[in-house]
């Protein structure tokens, strides 16, 4: 598959890494050439530096031939606002969108975009590791006794 | 009406001013400390600190009985996110974005977003149509219809010069409604010529504009 992949921070560079171990075409945007430190050395696909809401630079991406196109920017109107022209206007079959505000992301989830929100993941997550622990240490009690 | 407006910039002030003065009620939402502290102390209770992104801030300011949401942040994406969370979310009738890159216009129609106002462009065009040599310029945007008035300013070398209407071959969708010659007016008919430095004013649509330019041999 063909994937662009807009931001390069700690998830954008991971996900090009790995993509990019299972054989797919990666190209990556950021606007600071700094980022692109982020990803491994053997990172074999294409980096871009440039503004993701802007068309020419998601053309010069390949997003007119990209099968998927992630938007993990930090700023959520930045990833909502590219997901829909890669949506609407490149017609990418596959767009995923992160949104950190789970308001937000409720929105547009419900405007049939592919959204992600860690936010609400993560704090499930963290939700689930502490009330796990009361749990083994509870069984551990009952166990002893 | 009841009229909420997300960026306190420069736009966003002027804005707030106009349209209390106009008797209408309006909030003006702004997210950076220190120009919310300037806008409050000669605003008052119109400026409320926070984000219009934020479902949260816009509920409660009662977004919900808005009859209008202004989104004037010098950021297209904030822009575009504040009307499309008020369209969908708060159910707000009417939605204005400014642009600041024209070239989203169609990207922001497609989304929902009601009206868009781009300054840009519009300096731009005023610009342009005082420029010697430009020749084909926009007028004016009627959305709701989907076309543009145009002025064409015929150049000698065109090739229609001193062919008649009939003759020309015009795309489909446009309409020669005026020929202004030498300070007079002329509403064309089938068998009007059309002479260098002719200005040619027609209603068109998007698809048609480059035919059209093409038709009266006009440049860019």
């Amino acid at each position: 598959m063909k994937i662009v992949i807009l931001g390069c921070g700690r998830v954008g560079a991971a996900l090009a890494t790995m993509m990019d171990r299972e054989g797919h075409t990666v190209s990556i945007i950021d606007y600071s050439s700094e980022a692109f430190r982020r990803l491994e050395p053997d990172f074999r696909g294409t980096t871009i530096i440039g503004n993701g809401v802007d068309e020419e630079v998601l053309i010069r991406a390949g997003i007119k031939e990209a099968d998927g196109f992630a938007a993990v920017t930090n700023g959520d109107n930045r990833n909502i606002m590219s997901s829909q022209i890669a949506r609407e206007i490149f017609n990418v079959k596959k767009v995923v969108c992160r949104i950190y505000d789970p308001m937000r992301q409720s929105t547009y989830h419900e405007l049939g975009l592919e959204t992600i929100c860690p936010t609400t993941i993560g704090a499930q997550m963290i939700f689930n590791a502490l009330t796990k622990t009361g749990q083994a240490e509870k069984a551990a009690k009952a166990a002893k006794e | 009406m009841y009229i909420i407006i997300g960026g306190g910039g420069d736009v966003g002030y002027y804005l707030t001013k106009s349209l209390l003065s106009k008797g209408h009620e309006v909030l003006l939402l702004e997210k950076g400390a220190s120009r919310y502290q300037s806008l409050s102390d000669e605003l008052g209770q119109s400026v409320v600190r926070g984000d219009a992104c934020e479902a949260r801030t816009m509920e409660e300011v009662g977004a919900h009985r808005a009859d209008v949401v202004i989104a004037v942040t010098g950021e297209d994406d904030d822009n575009l996110v504040i009307c499309q969370m008020a369209k969908k979310r708060f159910k707000v009738a009417r939605t204005i974005a400014r642009l600041n890159n024209p070239k989203y216009d169609l990207l922001f129609q497609k989304l929902g977003i009601d009206i868009t106002v781009s300054p840009t462009r519009s300096i731009l065009s005023l610009i342009e149509a005082e420029l010697p040599g430009s020749s084909f310029v926009t007028l004016m945007t009627l959305r709701r219809a989907g076309l543009g008035i145009v002025e064409v300013h015929v150049p000698a070398d065109s090739p229609i010069v001193g062919k008649s209407l009939s003759t020309i071959k015009l795309p489909r969708s446009g309409n020669i409604a005026l020929v202004i010659r030498d300070n007079e007016y002329i509403v064309p008919t089938a068998e009007t010529k059309i002479f260098a430095d002719d200005d040619v004013f027609a209603l068109v649509n998007r698809e048609g504009e480059e035919a059209l330019r093409d038709a009266l041999g006009a440049t860019r």
